[in-house]
């Protein structure tokens, strides 16, 4: 499949999860990701590979959990309310590090909120979202096509580091459909899954756990965890930077909003004012040493999302206090204009003098 | 000299960390036995659940795996699933497979998941200190119902098996106890029978539920312990093949 085709984000990640060679889809319904859960099962039929519909999200994170173990590739995909039910498995996954995919198309909170795109599952996803000391990799694509491709780069990292990877994108664009190329691309040189569970026929007994009740044990994984997510934040970081060379406002945004933001850097120029963005692809890691290089000269920084201030708390952290660091947030279900965007941008330069 | 008796290979040469009078270790053995008797150590996964047989493990030598309380069907359904020729197993206790995870079990057996399921049943929480577990008789003491167990208020004992024996996703499902020697051969048989189903492609959920002594929470002596499962508990919980 290389040609030019119309997709919506949720068909087509869910076809490059398969071109990513996902063993099995383990779902439950929740919108605005439906889609995903329907393509699967008729799909990975097809192909002969495993397709499930849980009870629940808890039990799809769990079903994850044992074929992940057995050291398939695997995924399931939810949105907000979902995954907030599937963090005990997330902690679980993160505890006896199996590689993981999960997708969240986020929707309004809390609680059952609507069903409206957001970006409030921001802090959920990025600083871990069950209990105990973790990380998961955190993806934060803005088109369709981008949607697509980091499927592969979400498979690869899971097996690359024994960590779960959340695909974090939204109900606009699960939804939205765009023109997509899916072609199956080459992997990663992976380390082999000596680790797995298949039997333990000529060897030794492989145990995945993570109760460490001796002590010491469990501080000593925790150290081998954070040693492993160190090396993530130094080798794993993507971001996209627009127009940054003369910019003296930076706008920080990701996701569908990034590209709302893009066509507001453009529109600010045609104004005589220099916007430039950085857009974070991966959410964690975050890009703190590109934002924080940013900040070096006097600039202002405006994150803009579609809560009500998460994402700002990483820009201000990679800031330290160099620069001002304003919010233009969106909570609930509301979508930033570029109408908006300039307003915030003229509301800003006016009040400090720049320009 | 001719040996009489010699440790089952599957099961481990090493210390045990359950309580005197315990029928975990009982089961365990029973499960290594019939792993080796139908030869299959070398492509068999066990799932441990939450409680005291977590570290199950430890003397059981297979691949293993520790998962969430309760979660133990969902994940052997991942993992039969994608690994058909695989022989899969969870080892569940009362609070693990009647309380939190009454869902994933009952979703296991309705989609018909040919996996084998070991139930514990020993009417207390063992591993958090004796509290009440599904399974706890009426009048029954423990760390949460100090008068006794009472129908109004903490319900009645919850027989998982009858229920699971209702739905078409199971195959076989019987009730066994470890009071007395005939009783342990019964439910070794029937431990067996859940394997072979399974390594005969045999189309639904096997569980056999094992009525185990807890002599610690029931404060009893271990002998007394036996004797309270044939008087008293296995009136709340009749020892029968209760379907296949």
């Amino acid at each position: 499949m290389s040609a030019r085709i119309l997709m919506c984000g949720n068909e087509a990640l869910a076809e490059a999860a398969i071109l990513a060679g996902c063993d099995a889809y383990f779902g439950y319904p929740i919108t605005p990701q439906n889609e995903i859960t329907a393509y699967m099962s008729r799909r990975m039929a097809e192909e002969e590979r495993v397709f499930v519909q849980s009870e629940s999200e808890l039990a799809a994170i769990n079903m994850v959990f044992g074929a992940a173990a057995t050291g398939k590739r695997t995924m399931t995909s939810s949105s907000s309310p979902g995954i907030s039910l599937m963090q005990e498995g997330m902690s679980f996954l993160a505890g006896a590090e199996l590689p993981a995919v999960v997708v969240n198309v986020m929707r309004g909170g809390p609680g059952l909120g609507n069903i409206a795109p957001s970006q409030g599952d921001y802090f959920q996803a990025t600083r871990g979202g069950g209990h105990g000391d973790y990380r998961t990799v955190v993806l934060g694509p803005s088109r369709v096509q981008e949607l697509a491709d980091c499927m592969l780069l979400a498979f690869d990292l899971a097996d690359q580091y024994r960590i779960t990877v959340m695909v974090l994108a939204d109900g606009i664009l699960g939804q939205m459909m765009e023109p997509v190329v899916l072609e199956a691309r080459q992997r990663r040189d992976l380390p082999a899954k000596d680790w797995a569970l298949t039997g333990a026929e000529g060897r030794e007994q492989n145990i995945v756990r993570s109760l460490w009740l001796a002590e010491g044990a469990l501080e000593g994984l925790n150290n081998k965890l954070q040693a492993k997510y160190q090396q993530i934040q130094e080798n794993e970081v993507l971001c996209e930077e627009y127009r940054m060379d003369d910019a003296e406002v930076v706008i920080v945004a990701y996701g569908i909003v990034a590209r709302i933001a893009r066509t507001a850097v453009d529109k600010a120029r045609e104004q005589g004012v220099n916007v430039g963005l950085i857009r974070p692809i991966t959410l964690w890691p975050f890009p703190t040493k590109q934002i924080s290089a940013a900040a070096e000269t006097f600039r202002m920084f405006l994150a803009v999302e579609m809560s009500c201030g998460q994402m700002i708390e990483d820009v201000q952290l990679a800031v330290a206090g160099k620069c001002p660091v304003l919010l233009h947030g969106r909570p609930g279900g509301g979508v930033p204009s570029v109408d908006e965007i300039l307003e915030k941008i003229r509301q800003l330069t006016i009040r400090t003098g720049a320009v | 000299m001719k040996a009489v008796h010699k440790r089952t290979p599957v099961l481990k040469d090493c210390p045990t960390h359950y309580c005197p009078g315990c029928g975990h270790g009982i089961a365990h053995r029973l499960l290594a036995e019939v792993i080796d008797e139908l030869g299959i150590q070398g492509r068999t996964i066990g799932i441990a659940p939450v409680g005291c047989a977590v570290l199950a493990y430890n003397y059981l030598d297979v691949d293993m795996i520790e998962v969430a309380h309760g979660r133990a069907p969902a994940v052997a359904t991942g993992m039969k699933r994608t690994n058909p020729d695989s022989i899969v197993f969870s080892y569940q206790g009362d609070g693990d497979l009647a309380a939190i995870g009454t869902a994933e079990i009952l979703h296991a057996a309705h989609r018909a998941e040919p996996l084998t399921v070991i139930f514990i049943n020993n009417a207390v929480f063992g591993m958090t200190g004796g509290q009440m577990a599904p399974t706890t008789t009426l009048g029954q003491v423990t760390a949460t119902t100090p008068a006794g167990r009472q129908a109004r208020g903490e319900g009645y004992p919850l027989q998982v098996s009858e229920i699971l024996a209702l739905l078409p996703g199971t195959i076989y499902v019987e009730r066994c106890a470890l009071s007395g020697v005939a009783r342990i051969n019964r439910a070794k048989t029937a431990m067996k029978h859940a394997f072979q189903l399974q390594m005969d492609g045999a189309p639904g959920l096997s569980l056999v539920e094992i009525l185990s002594p807890c002599p610690t929470y029931w404060r009893l002596s271990p002998a007394n312990a036996m004797k309270w499962i044939e008087e008293e508990m296995s009136k709340v919980f009749p020892i029968a093949r209760l379907k296949g």
